[in-house]
Parts: structure tokens; C-alpha cells; sequence
């Protein structure tokens, strides 16, 4: 429970971040803190206590495994997270060069 | 029906192909996605031909049953935007084989473009909400890619602004998959209704529609998290904007959402209260922000929330007939407005400016410009013979008789202030005295031309959709909403 309860503090930090944080890197750091919570979170429901891992050996019974779809659904959403990460990297770079800052609170061309 | 996992093979490996090839002669990088586009487009043909003898269509991926293994499924209400989808993408193709020439490298245009459509293809294929999940990720990356394809200023603050809002819903959504994953140890979205249906809906079940109404909620850009649209869909090129608004936040938003909501979770009262009244707030806001916009691109990207506004607030009324209303009106919407964005483009290109009051008199010069632009106007607006009026006619009357009287009012005035826009919009850009800057203005060439013809044609006729004959086409994406959980049903006899 206490581990549940962490991964909701881990969450709540990067939300902080991306919510009140004025520099660009920053609200990345945020986004990448939120998606490691959600992956311990994903991966906290598939564990078992005392389990093992969910290989099927010819002379072994298993009783009890922890869950390999969720740390399958974590490694996907490692790569989605990483793909995101890097997208914005690139545009935090691009944004630099076109505004010479990366204060958000200076970055205000759009109107409306 | 193996031909379906082609749907995301064809376009992968076009965009492959493209990067591959890599061509840098000006009129060669469009070939292979118009020839991809149009594969797509016969595919998708021949599934809603298909749907007229089998309710559903199945394809189990690598022969695996589908509590193991993954399956791609067409049903009548993905067969429909399957068709939409196809059919716009390849439209814009043509219209950007044209249009993306000024840009340098637009092979990385096609290669990203083609990556999208990949992405609402698997969106609207996927039975498995993990992999509705992973599609939505590949087509809403690609589509911040694309909003920045420009890289000026206003181009990279638009895609970070879209990208961050984009990346928290993507979490949301996911978060909210996790948990149901733990609820009911599966992720196919037809068994997780029949582990649901047997258990009483508790805390849960409400925190995970509250996570999915913001998510979806956030990709569709309904009214409290609308701020990203107008800035994303008018900063992007035009082609890009006219099939983010066209298509994606319909995938994306509304198709996921309703796909969840109706067939996965189980529509309750209380969700259907939330989605008419979130529906009815995105018009009205919609409808009053593009009011005082004078950025035509910024005004239709305003104008797009106020219709999403239309269909979210069909679909929470919630009978048979608003559904079918939803339905039409999703398909009027996404070739009307990939219309207007299109020609959007075409006007910014031929004056050099989007600021409606420095326009005038641009009928005479651009004449093809001026009467789609007309259709895909009056067709969003509901004047009578054009498609937009029969699918709005449907809403409303759905809404009253649901006994919703007071939204049904509201949907009226909303339409009127539409039409006082776009005929704002009409009257100084295409007709009054021509400005200055018209004078060298030349009529557009074929490939600019035709799409936008095309889909004026579809605006004019579309109410054609609603005689009987062809009803059925419609008919069949109603009747998977309005089945409601019980689809699953339909699912595990097409699996035996």
C-alpha cells in the first residue's frame, strides 16, 4: 500500500511541475516524472508478493508469478514516453533559437 | 478477413518507403502516399461493401483468440470512419502534392502524414484498449511533428502547447486503462465488458470515466480543455490543420470516447448528463470565441470546437435518432471543414495573409476558392439543401424529443450565430470590393483544385445519405452505439 502511495507522490510531483513550473525544460522533467510514476504504477499491479517470474520450465510447477502483460505494457509506454520526450527536446531546442528563452511566460506570440 | 491488418501495413510502409527514397526532385515525393491513399481508400470501400453480409469483420493477428492475442475489428461504426478517414486523407494528399512544394524537404511531410493516418487507422481497427492506446500515441505524435512542420515562432510554441496538453490526456487515458486492467485482468475491450457487467459498478468505474472524459475529453478539445485547438489547427500548414480538424479530433476524441464509453464501460445516466452538458458548453463557447476572431484559420479552428460541441451533446442525448444525427453530422463536419482549412491555404498562399479585413473581392479572382468555400460555409452553418442542415435538423429534433428543450434552444441560437459568422467570414474575404493585394491573383491548378470540388460535392449532397438505400451505411455505427454493452456479444460470435 505504502508503494501505491509513493507512486501518487511521484505523480503529484511532476504534475506540480508541469502546472507551475515557467521554464520548458522543466515542464519536461514534469511529463517524463509523470510517466515513470504511471510505469511503477502499471507495474506495481502486476506484482505478486513472493512472486517470480512468469517463465514456464519443463520440470517446474509455478504457483506463484507476478503478471508479464503489465511489464509489457510498461515497456511499450517506456518507448511511447521516450518518443515523447524526444519530440519535445527537439522543439524546446527550436523554441530557444526562435526566442532566445525558456521562460513560457515570455513566449506569447498566440493571441485570441 | 486478413485484408484488414493492412490498413496499418500500407500506410507504415509507404512512409517508410518515402523517407527511404527519399526523393528530392519537387513533383516525385507525393507519388507513393497518393498511390498508398488511394489502396487505403478502396480498402476501406470494400470493408463498409463487406459489413452488408457480416456484422462484424475480424482479423486475429497471428491466429491467436482473442483473450490472448490481439484482433483487429471492423464493426458498422469503424467501417464509417474508416471510409471518412480514407477518403479526406487521400484528398488532402492530392491537395499537398501541390501545396507542401514550397516547403523544403516535404518528403518528411508525406513520411509523418502517412505515419498519422497509420494511427487512426489502428484507432479505429483496435478491439484491445492498450492498443487503441499505443495508435492514439503514433497519431497524436506525428500530429505535433506536423503542427511544427513550419518551424517559425508561432508554429514550435503551438506544437509545445499542444504537445504538453496532448502528453497529460495520453496519461490520463492510460492511467485509466491501468486501473480497469487491474479491475478486470483483461485489456480486449469485449471481454472487459462481460468481467464488468457481472460486478457491481463501484468507486472505481466513476474514477476511470472521470479519467477518460479528460483525457478524450482533451483530445477532442471540448470546452474546458479546448486551449490548444485554435492555436495548433491554425498555426499548422494548411493540409495539416484540415486534417486535425477534420479527422483527428474525431478519432482521437470522439470515436475512443464513444467506442469506450457505449461498448467498454456502459453508458450511465450520469455520463450522459456530463457529455450534454460539456457538448452544449464547447458550442456555445466555440461559436462566441469565432465570433470576434479575424484570422480565418483561427476562426475555423474555433468554429471546429463549437461543432465537436454538436456531436459530443447528440451522443450524450442518446437515442438511436441524435446518434444517427452524431454520426451524419461528424461526417458533414470532417468534409466541410478539411474544405474551408484547404482553401484557407489556398487564399494564404495566393494574398499572403490571414487577417480577414485585408481581403475583398477574392470571388472573381479565385472562383472555385469562393463557391466551395460557400458549400463547405453553408453546409456547416444547416442551410437546407446542403448535408450540414439534415444532420443538425436531426440533433435538434432528437434533443426535443429526449425532452430537452432548453439544450435544443441552445442548439438553434448556436446555428444562428454560425451562420453570422461564416457569412461574416463569406462577405469580406470572397465578395465587396477587391483589396490591393488581390490584383496579381491567379486561379489555382489542378491538384489544388479538384479536392476542394470534391468535397464541395460531398457538402451539396451528402443529405443524400439519409434516403433509405443508402441509410444502411449510417444505420449500422448506430446501431453499434446504440447496442451499448451488449456488442460484445457480436464480437465473441464473430471469434468462434
Amino acid at each position: 500500500m505504502s508503494l501505491y502511495f509513493m507512486c501518487l507522490i511521484l505523480f503529484s510531483v511532476g504534475l506540480y511541475s508541469v502546472v507551475r513550473k515557467r521554464n520548458i525544460i522543466k515542464i519536461i522533467i514534469g511529463i517524463g516524472i509523470i510517466e515513470y510514476s504511471v510505469n511503477l504504477f502499471i507495474i506495481l499491479i502486476g506484482y505478486r508478493l513472493q512472486g517470480r517470474a512468469p517463465i514456464l520450465a519443463r520440470d517446474q510447477t509455478i504457483e506463484n508469478m507476478v503478471d508479464p502483460l503489465t511489464q509489457a505494457m510498461a515497456l511499450t509506454t517506456i518507448v511511447i514516453g521516450l518518443s515523447l520526450i524526444f519530440i519535445a527536446v527537439t522543439l524546446a531546442i527550436r523554441i530557444y533559437e526562435k526566442y532566445g528563452t525558456f521562460d513560457i511566460t515570455k513566449i506569447r506570440r498566440l493571441r485570441g | 478477413m486478413s485484408l484488414l491488418i493492412y490498413f496499418i501495413i500500407v500506410p507504415l510502409a509507404a512512409a517508410m518507403l518515402t523517407a527511404l527514397i527519399n526523393v528530392r526532385a519537387k513533383d516525385k515525393a507525393s507519388i507513393i502516399p497518393i498511390v498508398a491513399g488511394l489502396i487505403l481508400l478502396g480498402l476501406s470501400l470494400y470493408c463498409a461493401r463487406q459489413l452488408n453480409f457480416a456484422q462484424v469483420l475480424i482479423y486475429k493477428i497471428g491466429g491467436w483468440l482473442p483473450p490472448l492475442g490481439m484482433s483487429l475489428v471492423v464493426d458498422g461504426l469503424s467501417g464509417l470512419l474508416l471510409v471518412a478517414v480514407n477518403l479526406i486523407s487521400l484528398l488532402v494528399l492530392v491537395y499537398s502534392s501541390k501545396y507542401m512544394r514550397h516547403y523544403t524537404d516535404d518528403w518528411k511531410f508525406y513520411s509523418l502524414f502517412l505515419i498519422m493516418l497509420c494511427g487512426m487507422n489502428g484507432v479505429l481497427l483496435s478491439s484491445d484498449l492498450f492498443n487503441l492506446y499505443v495508435f492514439l500515441e503514433i497519431a497524436s505524435l506525428s500530429g505535433y511533428a506536423l503542427v511544427a512542420f513550419g518551424v517559425s515562432a508561432e508554429d514550435l510554441e503551438a506544437s509545445f502547447k499542444y504537445m504538453v496538453m496532448g502528453a497529460m490526456a495520453s496519461i490520463f487515458i492510460l492511467l485509466g486503462i491501468a486501473m480497469l486492467y487491474s479491475y478486470t485482468s483483461t485489456l480486449n475491450m469485449a471481454e472487459m465488458a462481460q468481467a464488468l457487467s457481472t460486478r457491481p459498478a463501484g468507486f472505481l468505474i466513476s474514477f476511470v470515466s472521470v479519467l477518460f472524459l479528460a483525457g478524450f475529453g482533451l483530445k477532442a478539445a471540448l470546452v474546458p480543455f479546448h486551449a490548444w485547438l485554435p492555436d495548433a489547427h491554425s498555426s499548422a500548414p494548411s493540409p495539416v490543420s484540415a486534417v486535425l480538424s477534420g479527422l483527428v479530433i474525431k478519432t482521437l476524441g470522439i470515436y475512443a470516447l464513444s467506442r469506450v464509453f457505449f461498448n467498454c464501460l456502459g453508458i450511465s445516466n450520469k455520463v450522459l448528463m456530463a457529455l450534454m452538458f460539456l457538448g452544449a458548453l464547447s458550442m456555445v463557447v466555440g461559436a462566441f470565441l469565432a465570433l470576434k476572431q479575424s484570422d480565418i484559420k483561427r476562426m475555423l479552428a474555433y468554429s471546429s470546437i463549437s461543432q465537436i460541441g454538436y456531436i459530443v451533446f447528440a451522443l450524450g442525448v442518446g437515442t438511436p435518432l441524435a446518434i444517427l444525427g452524431a454520426l451524419f453530422h461528424i461526417l458533414n463536419h470532417a468534409a466541410s471543414k478539411s474544405a474551408l482549412f484547404l482553401n484557407a491555404g489556398t487564399i494564404e498562399r495566393a494574398i499572403g495573409t490571414r487577417d480577414i479585413n485585408k481581403m475583398g473581392g477574392l470571388n472573381a479572382k479565385l472562383p472555385v476558392t469562393g463557391y466551395t468555400s460557400l458549400m463547405g460555409s453553408m453546409s456547416i452553418s444547416g442551410i437546407p439543401p446542403f448535408a450540414g442542415f439534415w444532420s443538425k435538423l436531426l440533433i435538434i429534433i432528437a434533443a426535443v424529443q429526449a425532452g430537452q428543450i432548453a439544450y435544443s434552444a441552445v442548439a438553434v441560437i448556436v446555428s444562428i450565430v454560425t451562420l453570422i459568422y461564416y457569412l461574416r467570414f463569406h462577405t469580406k474575404v470572397f465578395l465587396g470590393i477587391p483589396a490591393q493585394n488581390t490584383a496579381e491573383v491567379k486561379e489555382a491548378c489542378g491538384a489544388i483544385k479538384w479536392p476542394v470540388i470534391i468535397l464541395g460535392f460531398i457538402c451539396l449532397a451528402g443529405g443524400l445519405l439519409l434516403i433509405p438505400s443508402f441509410r444502411d451505411f449510417l444505420n449500422r455505427g448506430v446501431d453499434v452505439l446504440v447496442s451499448g454493452i451488449n456488442y460484445k456479444d457480436a464480437i465473441f460470435q464473430a471469434v468462434k
